[in-house]
């Protein structure tokens, strides 16, 4: 779609004009735009680049510095496995690494067919459950070591 | 903008009384009064970033060192540019350099003619400090007349400075953090594509060690013409 008669980018433009076209506004603008598109592509980035009249590489390297910045579009289902203390403790350690064979990703990364991102997190607050798992909003409480994603596989797709 | 004005001050440095101007850096009035700091990011005529840490200084009253080459000047201030303290912090700096990218001499391209060994020669680094940490980049050959190496490159940001300040273009900035940090052109595009590089060549001049180099060069011919740039600079003003 080009940038003309794409909405996301009218919106974005709006962000921008905003923020007065300003250079040191360009962190902002980057919220604004995984906000917008869910996530910052090359394409968008070099939109911002060109509108901000910044260069090219300063902008991707803001965007790839903070952990914050998604540059590839997220999955239909994620799933964050907690890796703080009480639930290493129990064991995540070991469903990471499980759920990691089962979909050949590694953490923070997504399937090739866009179903399942995978996310790590230090703590949900919610130890007493350990191990602790999020699929998608949903909290799932002493997860099993052996069957980590039992009852959870069948809604990925 | 409000210009502070500009004002004679004086101090210590290693004991000996020396003045400078209050919008100098430490590093510059020890230069003029023939100190010798080791450097490593720093480049005469582009701006001091204080990267590397090698020209770290200890201040009285201060707990920590300071990089000279960012630190302004101030009045009555003691500074000490060589202590056990500091040599060991030097040393630590420079392992980490090492332990970071797989810098092997005599694979190199500019062995011989590289700041990163002479410094460690200088320091008289004999061993590593630290555990190697390093990992294995791709090299970006796609240009027709440079090489970028990322596995010979300590972050100096010396090319990205002089991309920006003297040629203008920006084409390079650093990508990531951490470990994963290195230098790309563009979007982290091939080097051939970059829309932004004009190929003047000045990031392979004034990089320290082998990270950028011309092709088709074998390593008695290398050359880094590091003065260059700095000669182009005082010209220009």
């Amino acid at each position: 779609m080009s940038t003309a008669t794409d909405d996301r980018y009218n919106k974005l433009e709006k962000v921008m004009k905003k923020l007065g076209y300003e250079k040191n506004s360009l962190i902002e603008v980057l919220h604004s735009t995984q906000g917008i598109f869910g996530y910052l592509g090359v394409d968008t980035l070099k939109f911002v680049a060109k509108r901000l009249k910044l260069s090219y590489s300063k902008v991707y390297g803001v965007a790839t510095f903070y952990n914050y910045f998604r540059l590839k579009p997220k999955g239909r289902h994620n799933i964050v496995v907690c890796l703080g203390t009480a639930c290493y403790i129990k064991g995540s350690e070991k469903i990471l690494q499980k759920i990691e064979q089962r979909y050949g990703i590694k953490a923070g990364e997504t399937t090739s067919d866009e179903a399942l991102s995978l996310l790590t997190a230090r703590c949900f607050g919610s130890c007493s459950l350990a191990p602790v798992i999020v699929f998608d909003e949903e909290i799932k409480a002493k997860v099993s070591l052996e069957n980590p994603l039992c009852g959870i596989e069948e809604s990925i797709k | 903008m409000i210009r502070e004005k500009v004002r004679v001050k004086s101090f210590k440095i290693d004991g000996i009384c020396v003045t400078g101007q209050s919008n100098q850096t430490i590093l510059e009035v020890a230069h003029d009064n023939g100190i010798e700091i080791p450097t490593m990011c720093y480049m005469e005529g582009l701006s001091c970033v204080g990267s590397c840490r090698m020209c770290i200084v200890e201040i009285k009253g201060s707990h920590e060192p300071i990089p000279a080459c960012t630190a302004k000047i101030k009045e009555g201030m003691e500074v000490t540019t060589s202590s056990p303290y500091i040599k060991t912090a030097r040393e630590m700096i420079l392992s980490m350099m090492f332990s970071e990218r797989s810098h092997t001499c005599s694979t190199c391209v500019v062995n011989g003619d590289c700041e990163l060994q002479s410094k460690s020669v200088e320091l008289e680094l004999e061993h590593s400090a630290t555990p190697y940490l390093n990992q294995r980049f791709e090299i970006d050959a796609s240009h027709k007349n440079f090489v970028n190496d990322p596995n010979r490159c300590i972050l100096c940001t010396r090319c990205i400075r002089v991309c920006d300040e003297i040629e203008g273009a920006h084409a390079l900035d650093l990508f990531g953090r951490g470990l994963n940090t290195r230098v790309i052109h563009d979007m982290d595009e091939p080097w051939a594509d970059s829309t932004s590089c004009t190929s003047c060549g000045k990031c392979v001049y004034v990089c320290p060690t082998g990270a950028l180099y011309e092709k088709d060069i074998s390593e008695e011919d290398v050359i880094k013409k590091r003065k260059i740039i700095t000669e182009l600079i005082k010209n220009k003003s």
